[in-house]
Parts: structure tokens; C-alpha cells; sequence
């Protein structure tokens, strides 16, 4: 057995090698100085799923939030003009390795709210520190769960009301990571980590990745439910480049 | 409508290897791992060898049949572990670890993985292997590390420091209590440290499945170890893989003490809480108010 997977292996591993060698050859040098953007909407095709409403019964601190105005799931949550809430765009392919863009200066935030979190989906770049706060009075526990064989490593730390921030980052590339909070079960996130400029779209649906260097790219649009849909395009200095997505909203995904 | 499934099956087919590709490990990659320097494991003096001639049998003999041939925690008898009562076995690819000495997040030390063997761990299908000598046990914690890619590229974690015991006394029960009031560890543990929170009965672990809070009043021993020191290490490095978080962020040394010494009035009487239970007596100290605390 181990002799027939060790054949097995190591062409598969050349061939590898070859390939990231050989893009890696091809990728552009780009500059920061003259960068474009790329922008768009997500919307989504069809009638959106029925988002259950979440029953906190086990915090009466989190209940009394809501009175009035309940809290839902949001594995689909589409706003105004069918635009899609809450999907994280980003460039899968074209970025030259080691390119470092123009970073906005803002910090990602996770925030615990009213026994949700705020945003529900938190894009950040490889590397790019992020804060975890809590605007609760109820203890909450962040416990993001990556799969610890692709190099991001999961944790678990208690954050009561008026704790200090947790400051963190990931290591490696994954999309997407889970967070939940274990004493609120409903409480389900989500951090996913892009190489490079991203953006996540507002409550219409539409998005805007900033700092992109001029050159062909494709971009990816990740939505928790639906999955992940490519674009190709091309971004010229100082122009803004057009992807607009649509996800259908089929039978199978209603939750 | 053929061709169209085909299609669709190949172009599957090419999106999750690249995926599986990653993240399986196959034995022609442990078996590579387990020539390198980073699989052995240093006990005090006693140095674990990996590749020593009677750690492969003793892990054949006395764990794979639980933790698997590639060590993924798949072993024959695991799908015979029924949670909560019974956690799945240890999976060693991914290297995620309860019993550290070690923050959230990190590997554990090979000192603490020596322990956890010889310890096993109360309340699931791991024995303590005390049987064991200490060579043999050192040996294993090496032979474990050649299943995970993380040994390769990580270190162990900084132990945490814990600062000499105080001595135990009423203000410091009483502290202890706050302490447990305010991080609320009372929403699994429950008030009276039963495991009745109003969370406990939603608990699942990393692997999705159920999972319960530890039941002070049950007599039973911590997961890992029953000292004053394993008890504050427990809740000052979270037990990873689980819903107990580290609550190293917002409970001072200090006040972890103050916390051990609270959670051991919720013991029934055992070797370590006569102090403390009769402090607790003394005081006539109550249990939380579950209701007020929730306002």
C-alpha cells in the first residue's frame, strides 16, 4: 500500500510543483500607484428562501434584544432590488504572488450584538489583523473553527461583557472559515480570508473592490449558501471595471 | 442529457481535487515525517524516538484499533463511541488537543501529551495507559507527532504561567464566586456546577456532535487532572476541540485561584476540597441566583 501511493505521489508532486512554477512565471509585475476598481451587484434570481426565526429562549438577556423586532437566519439575506446582503468578493486569479496592494487602513470588526453578529460575514486578507468585540451584556465565546490542515488553526476564548477586544489574524488562504458561539447556538458566522483586495456587498447588493492594480483578473463572488460563481475581467489604471453576479435561488437551498 | 452529467461529474471531479489534495495526508506523507527531526518528543531527560522498534507495535497493539491507521481518530472501533457520552477518538492529522498546558490555539507540549496518556481521560474510552513505562510513553508521543503536518511547520505553545497557590480562605471563596458570576460559567456549568446551564443541553463539539459541560456534583474527575494547577489550567487554556473557551483574557491569575477554589465547594468531598468545603459552610454560601443573573 505504502509503496504504491508513494509512486503515485511523486509525479503528482512534480506535476504540481510545474504548475505553480509556471504561473507564477507568468504573473505580471503591477503597480500601486495607478490602481483601478472593480464593481458590481449581486442579486438574486427567484423567490428567496424563508429565513426561520430564531428562538433565544435560553438568554433571556439576548430575548429582550429582539422584543419587537426578531432575529432571523441569514443563509440568504437579500435586500432591495433582489440585492444579495452579506457575499464576499475577491480576486482568485490573476494577482501576482508576493504583490502587496495599497490596504485600506481600517480594521475588519466582528461584532457580538444583540446575540448575533455584526457583520454575519467578515472578509479580511491573508495576514490582515482583525478585532472581535462584544457590545453584549450576556458572555459570549468566539470559536472560529478553520480546518487546522490548511494552515489556519482553530481557537476558542470566552469574551463576558466589557471584555477587551480579541485581536487575530489567519495565517493562509480559506474560504470560509465557521464562527460560531457555543453557549448561543444560534449564534453562526462566518471570517473568510481572500489573498488581496475584497469586498463584501452592502444591503442592495452592491460591492466595490478598491486598490486594484490594472491586469485581467477573475473574480469570485462567495455566498454561504449558494456557493461560489467566477467572473473574468479586466481592470485598467484608475477605472472601474463592471462584474455583476446572479445566484439562483433554487428549491435545494431552502433551508 | 449523459454527456451533460458526465460533463458536469468531470468538472466536479476537478474542483475537489485540487481540495482533497490539501487537506488529505496520505501514509506516503507520515511515513516521510516520521524520519524527521521534529517527530520526537523530550520528557525531562528522557528523549521519545519515534523510530525505536517497539513503538510501532505498541501503537498497532494498543491504539490503532481507536485512533486509526493514519491516525485520523477512524479506527475500527470508533464508530462504536456514542457521544456525548463518549467523545470520538483523538484525531492526530488534525492535532487539535483538550489537555494543554498551552493557550487556545496551540500545540500542545510533548510533557502534556506524556500526561494525557498516562492519565487517560475520565468519562470516555480512553484508559489511563499507566502500564506503560516511561520510555514506551515518551516513544508514543513522538510516534503520534509523524501523523499531522503541524508538527512539521509549528512549535508547541508557551506553557502559561501559573503563579504559586495562595492560601485558600473565605474572601477568596467568596471572590471565586464572582469570578464565576461574571465570565458566567454558570450558562453550561449551571449555578450549582451540574452541568445544568441553559446552554449545556445545546453543547456540540468540533466535530458537530453533542457534547456536555463537566458535572462538578458528580464526583467525577476533570478531564484533565484533578489538581488545584490541572483545574486552573483547564479553564485558562479553553479544552480545544470543545465548547470550553479560554477565559485567559479576562480572568486574572490571581482570580483564577480564587475560581478554583469557588468550583471546589461544587465538589462533593474529595482528596482536594476540605478547605474549601468548609468555608463554604461557614459562609452558608448560596448558589447564584440564575433567574437575576440572566436580567
Amino acid at each position: 500500500m505504502s509503496v504504491k501511493q508513494h509512486r503515485n505521489f511523486l509525479p503528482c508532486a512534480v506535476v504540481v510543483v510545474l504548475i505553480c512554477l509556471a504561473s507564477m512565471m507568468t504573473l505580471r509585475k503591477v503597480h500601486a500607484a495607478a490602481d483601478g476598481s472593480i464593481t458590481g451587484t449581486v442579486k438574486l434570481d427567484g423567490t428567496a428562501p424563508h429565513m426561520r426565526g430564531i428562538d433565544m429562549s435560553k438568554d433571556p438577556w439576548c430575548v429582550k434584544q429582539h422584543v419587537g423586532s426578531p432575529a432571523h437566519l441569514e443563509l440568504v439575506v437579500v435586500g432591495q432590488n433582489d440585492g444579495l446582503e452579506n457575499v464576499v468578493l475577491y480576486i482568485s486569479e490573476g494577482l501576482s504572488a508576493g504583490e502587496t496592494n495599497e490596504k485600506s487602513s481600517a480594521v475588519p470588526v466582528f461584532d457580538q450584538k444583540n446575540c448575533m453578529y455584526t457583520p454575519h460575514v467578515l472578509a479580511m486578507d491573508v495576514g490582515e489583523q482583525y478585532k472581535v468585540i462584544t457590545s453584549d451584556q450576556t458572555t459570549h465565546n468566539i470559536h472560529p473553527e478553520p480546518n487546522p490542515l490548511l494552515g489556519n488553526i482553530p481557537w476558542n476564548r470566552s469574551q463576558p461583557p466589557g471584555a477587551p477586544p480579541i485581536i487575530q489574524s489567519w495565517k493562509v488562504e480559506e474560504v470560509a472559515i465557521p464562527v460560531k458561539c457555543n453557549i448561543h447556538p444560534w449564534m453562526h458566522g462566518w471570517f473568510v480570508v481572500v489573498k488581496g483586495p475584497y469586498a463584501t456587498t452592502d444591503d442592495s447588493g452592491n460591492y466595490t473592490i478598491h486598490n486594484v492594480p490594472p491586469g485581467s483578473y477573475t473574480v469570485t463572488a462567495w455566498q454561504e449558501t449558494y456557493g461560489k460563481q467566477t467572473q473574468k475581467v479586466s481592470v485598467s489604471a484608475g477605472a472601474a471595471a463592471k462584474a455583476d453576479f446572479t445566484f439562483k435561488a433554487s428549491a435545494a437551498h431552502v433551508m | 442529457m449523459n454527456s451533460k452529467w458526465l460533463l458536469a461529474t468531470l468538472l466536479l471531479g476537478f474542483l475537489v481535487l485540487p481540495v482533497s489534495l490539501m487537506a488529505q495526508i496520505t501514509e506516503y506523507q507520515q511515513e516521510q515525517w516520521l524520519h524527521t527531526p521534529a517527530v520526537t518528543s523530550h520528557i525531562g531527560n528522557i528523549t521519545g524516538n519515534a523510530n525505536s522498534d517497539r513503538v510501532k507495535s505498541d501503537y498497532r497493539r494498543y491504539c490503532v484499533g481507536c485512533h486509526g491507521e493514519l491516525g485520523d481518530g477512524n479506527g475500527e472501533n470508533a464508530i462504536w463511541f456514542e457521544t456525548p457520552l463518549f467523545p470520538k477518538p483523538r484525531d492526530f492529522q488534525l492535532a487539535v488537543f483538550k489537555c494543554r498546558s498551552t493557550p487556545t490555539g496551540t500545540l500542545p507540549t510533548d510533557q502534556d501529551l506524556f500526561d494525557t496518556i498516562a492519565r487517560g481521560l475520565d468519562r470516555s474510552n480512553m484508559p489511563p495507559w499507566n502500564t506503560f513505562t516511561k520510555q514506551q510513553r515518551a516513544d508514543l508521543v513522538a510516534w503520534i507527532k509523524h501523523y499531522s503536518p503541524r508538527w512539521q511547520t509549528e512549535k508547541a505553545g508557551t506553557p502559561i504561567t501559573i503563579p504559586p497557590e495562595p492560601e485558600v480562605t473565605p474572601e477568596r471563596v467568596k471572590a471565586g464566586q464572582e469570578v464565576f458570576a461574571r465570565v458566567q460559567c454558570w450558562k453550561c456549568h449551571g449555578v450549582t456546577g451540574k452541568a445544568n446551564g441553559p446552554s449545556a443541553s445545546t453543547l456540540t463539539d468540533d466535530l458537530g456532535r453533542p457534547t456536555l459541560p463537566f458535572d462538578f456534583s458528580s464526583g467525577a474527575r476533570p478531564m484533565c487532572g484533578s489538581t488545584d494547577r490541572d483545574i486552573y489550567r483547564i479553564f485558562m487554556t479553553g479544552l480545544d476541540g470543545t465548547p470550553m473557551p479560554s477565559f485567559s483574557d479576562n480572568i486574572k491569575p490571581d482570580e483564577a485561584w480564587d475560581l478554583v477554589f469557588f468550583l471546589r465547594t461544587l465538589q462533593p468531598h474529595n482528596e482536594y476540597n476540605k478547605k474549601e468545603r468548609e468555608i463554604a459552610k461557614q459562609l452558608n454560601l448560596k448558589p447564584l441566583n440564575a433567574m437575576k443573573l440572566s436580567q
